[in-house]
């Protein structure tokens, strides 16, 4: 079965029983709470795609819930227009406040992000405050209830909210088994690999920024009309509609597809209960125990219910892919892409990068030549990392230039870099810990591919390549250094590059898996691929690059081919120091 | 609008700044040393107010004292909660997993309290009635209004007191050496789990503090906490997160730009300045405005 087809069965599942559920349950109350759970669970879903998928913490979502329920009511009081329309505009209007709204906060990362999301709906409030729509009260219109969405049956509102989940379900699991989806999760997980593996992240969180805002606005609209009657600020704009998603998705776990439904159907029960038998007396008592729940659930299972119980399910059970992997024709991108060996690939001219006080480059010009293994060397802090940072786009440069087959690559994101045919590797290994190997490696396929399934056969072969097949279904986490280090490569090698920059990988090997990574870096050019690699140890470079570069305090100390580069005095004593250039000298002479 | 009238709102916006500026302390105090966004922050504050009404209730303890009086009490609760929640979700590798932890923790922190306060004393809103409540000092043309130049002045003096026990004791000085370099403040033998635990238990007492002077002129209510959280966010972003000197900075600023959109604007409207500000800073100046960008790749 397809992915797609394997994830719908469930779904389909879950809507029979709630359809089940809506036409047996009896009283007037049980259906309300049914209408809450499902509507609670599509605004989860919503808020899900950006702080599940994405990881990008917004608590300022009830901006768009609120104008789903403003928009639609004001169309209605207004124009006379239908909610069944209004509701399809206002989300639409929804998607462009996320786009305006994205636009300039998506500048901003991790707990910034956070926090500049807290003023949005504050500021909508304010101005509906302002406008005089403090209380909005739904014209009622008795002869077409149907038309404006005004049923006196409770089971038609329960239908109306399981349409509105059943959509929020799919549009969640297009997202998952797309690529979009696989790139949210990789920049969940880090950011900066996934922007050196070809992921605009900037472009992806504004995506799944607007298409959370779609269900967030119709979930409001829907919870004006069957719930509100009369909408507020409070009531649309308030805090307690983004706690009351955070309660749902945080309690069931945050970025699955079943987490908001598992979180609304224990929390909003718990709370409507608690509200009908004690709100008389205890006003407060639902916001306690929501409160309580928040607590507890981050002290007990901080990811969540879902999460809990697959992981008590699966425990220690790692099933080994079944058999080879479909071979797949690797594009056979060195005959037509490349051009003829020794011809200049990336020419570097005049770069220099300084951070406070520091010059951590400094003028440094050289060329990597099409085939070749171009051994970068130098001390520590000689800037090795950092002209690769300049060299993928991490970092501009403050002045110089890089070019990469003829064009301009110095100011591009990382993203673009990858995208003409620059892979890097990182000094520290940066895996997306909560993806499979196999998973890690089609982030990098993605970036040749839009479909799933020719993303999976890719990375399925580069792992093929290196070994690595029977570890497809594990997490990074349990796998040895040098397995990682050959991930590392296989998904940047996923992403089809000419000129790869592999930066320190034989760092804490041992001695038998150098030798192993040092076959695999020697038969890259063959394949295609250029190289520039960094490296401490003179040893294995030596035996390795076609061409050195040496650099010290930020500037080329030295170019050329390995053994003409080992003999000048200004490398020996940039190593060695000055007794052992003397000492060198005195043996050579 | 006369000159007198510019001023006039300038001098009444940095007043109420200065308690602003010491709340803001508190929050910036737990970030800095702990990289905690301590969501709750607002209800200590809420609670604060409460403790000093009923201390001028009940005994008569005049508002200025009851402010100091609030300290102790709440530098043992934040301890506490420290130790009993806080640490169970900290001091495990991951910092961003770690901050949406304590945020979420924090927010269900601040549920239990804003709505449980609710329900035991009531949402009703109270004041305390102090004689220069109804005062002011009068400086030419302008009135200063008693209640909030004692208050400012008082928080003034505490947040003085704060930088000098952070740059001149040597608890001070190892709360700023576990803040900066927490492994390397551990070889030397800091507790660094205790650090946090006075970290947060001397950024709750300020803002509980900060709530007692607050309490001499605004009304006091359970929800009052969702307003001032916003607004302490706000100041510790404008300061650079985690600067004391920064968070001090911006609570003055938050003040004054309360106080000159309503030059501009209606009352409803005071907080729009503010947030504005705020989205500015962080699209211009998201390091803040008195912070150095760090950047790590």
């Amino acid at each position: 079965m397809s992915p797609r087809a394997r994830g719908l069965l469930p779904i389909l599942v879950v809507l029979a029983v709630g359809v089940l559920l809506i036409f047996t349950l009896q009283e007037r109350y049980h259906q309300r709470v049914l209408t809450l759970v499902l509507l609670w669970a599509t605004m989860g879903l919503a808020w899900n795609i950006i702080s599940g998928y994405a990881g990008q913490t917004s608590f300022g979502h009830q901006a768009f819930f609120g104008i789903g329920a403003y928009g639609t009511v004001l169309l209605v009081l207004h124009l006379g227009l239908t909610p069944w329309i209004g509701m399809l505009v206002s989300a639409a209007v929804a998607v462009v406040a996320a786009a305006l709204i994205g636009f300039p906060t998506f500048r901003l990362s991790g707990i910034y992000f956070a926090l500049a999301t807290l003023a949005y709906p504050l500021i909508f409030r304010i101005g509906m405050d302002f406008l005089g729509y403090q209380e909005v009260a739904i014209p009622m219109v008795r002869d077409r209830p149907g038309l404006y969405m005004q049923f006196t049956d409770p089971r038609a509102n329960g239908l109306l909210c399981l349409g509105a989940f059943a959509a929020a379900l799919l549009l969640s699991h297009a997202i998952e088994i797309s690529r979009l989806g696989y790139r949210l999760r990789a920049l969940r997980e880090n950011e900066q690999a996934a922007e050196a593996m070809g992921v605009d992240t900037f472009r992806c969180k504004m995506a799944a920024y607007m298409l959370s805002a779609a269900p967030a606005a119709i979930a409001g609209a829907i919870y004006a009309h069957v719930i509100l009657y009369v909408v507020t600020p409070d009531s649309t704009f308030g805090v307690l509609v983004i706690v009351q998603t955070l309660v749902v998705c945080l309690v069931g776990g945050i970025g699955s597809l079943w987490g908001p439904l598992i979180g609304a159907g224990l929390m909003v029960p718990t709370g409507e209960f608690l509200d009908a038998s004690l709100g008389d007396r205890l006003p407060g008592i639902q916001g306690v125990v929501y409160g309580a729940a928040l607590v507890l659930i981050m002290l007990v299972a901080p990811e969540g219910l879902y999460w809990r119980l697959r992981g008590l399910l699966q425990r220690g059970r790692v099933e080994a892919p079944s058999g080879a992997p479909a071979a797949v024709d690797m594009p056979a991108r060195a005959a037509h892409l490349a051009g003829a060996a020794g011809q200049a690939l990336l020419e570097v001219r005049g770069v220099a990068r300084s951070f406070i006080g520091v010059q951590a480059l400094d003028d440094v010009s050289f060329t990597v030549r099409e085939g070749d293994i171009l051994g970068i060397i130098g001390p520590n802090g000689a800037g090795k990392t950092t002209l690769f940072n300049v060299l993928n786009g991490f970092l501009p440069p403050d002045r110089g230039e890089v070019r990469y087959a003829g064009e301009r690559i110095s100011g591009l994101r990382p993203s673009a870099v990858c995208r003409l045919g620059v892979g890097r590797t990182f000094q520290v290994v940066r895996t997306f810990p909560q993806l499979t190997v196999l998973e890690n490696v089609m982030v990098g396929a993605f970036t040749r591919t839009a479909a799933e399934r020719e993303a999976r056969d890719r990375a399925a072969a580069a792992l093929q390549r290196f070994g690595l097949w029977p570890r497809a279904h594990a997490r990074p986490g349990s796998l040895t250094t040098l397995e990682l280090r050959l991930m590392e490569l296989a998904r940047c090698l996923a992403t089809e590059p000419r000129l790869v920059l592999l930066d320190e990988p034989l760092a804490g090997l041992g001695a038998g898996s150098v030798e192993a990574m040092l076959g695999h870096i020697r038969r890259l050019p063959q394949a295609g691929v250029t190289v520039a690699i960094i490296e401490h140890t003179m040893y294995a470079l030596v035996r390795l690059a076609d061409r050195l570069l040496v650099l010290d305090h930020g500037r080329c100390l030295a170019e050329g081919p390995p053994a003409d580069v080992t003999r000048e005095a200004a490398v020996i004593e940039a190593y060695l120091g000055k007794r052992w250039l003397h000492r060198a000298q005195g043996l050579r002479a | 609008m006369s000159a007198a009238d510019l001023v006039q709102y300038v001098a009444t916006g940095l007043l109420v700044g200065g308690v602003y500026a010491l709340m803001s302390i508190g929050l910036a105090l737990i970030f800095g040393v702990m990289r905690v966004v301590n969501f709750a922050q607002g209800d200590f504050m809420m609670l604060g107010m409460y403790l000093t009404y009923y201390l001028a209730v009940g005994y008569h303890v005049d508002p200025l004292l009851g402010a100091l009086l609030a300290l102790p009490p709440f530098f043992v609760a934040g301890w506490l909660v420290h130790r009993a929640l806080l640490a169970r979700v900290t001091g495990s590798g991951d910092a961003q997993r770690q901050l949406d932890a304590t945020l979420i923790l924090t927010l269900g922190l601040s549920l239990i309290i804003t709505n449980a306060t609710a329900m035991i004393l009531s949402p009703m809103p109270r004041a305390i009635r102090t004689g220069y409540a109804t005062q002011a000092f009068v400086l030419g043309p302008i009135l200063i209004n008693q209640a909030r130049a004692y208050a400012f002045l008082m928080a003034v003096l505490l947040a003085g007191l704060v930088y000098l026990f952070l740059t001149r004791t040597d608890l001070g000085k190892a709360l700023r050496a576990a803040a900066d370099e927490p492994e390397a403040a551990g070889y030397q033998g800091i507790d660094v789990r205790t650090m946090h635990g006075v970290a947060f238990g001397v950024g709750v007492a300020l803002v509980a503090a900060a709530g007692g002077l607050l309490a001499m002129y605004h009304p006091i209510e359970p929800t009052v906490a969702v307003n001032f959280i916003v607004l302490m966010f706000v100041a510790v972003v404008l300061g650079g997160l985690g600067s004391i000197p920064g968070a001090f900075a911006g609570g003055l600023l938050i003040g004054l730009v309360q106080a000159v959109t309503l030059l501009v604007l209606p009352l409803q409207l005071q907080n729009t300045g503010v947030f504005i500000a705020f989205l500015l800073v962080l699209y211009l100046r998201p390091q803040g405005l008195f912070g150095r960008r760090l950047r790590t790749v």
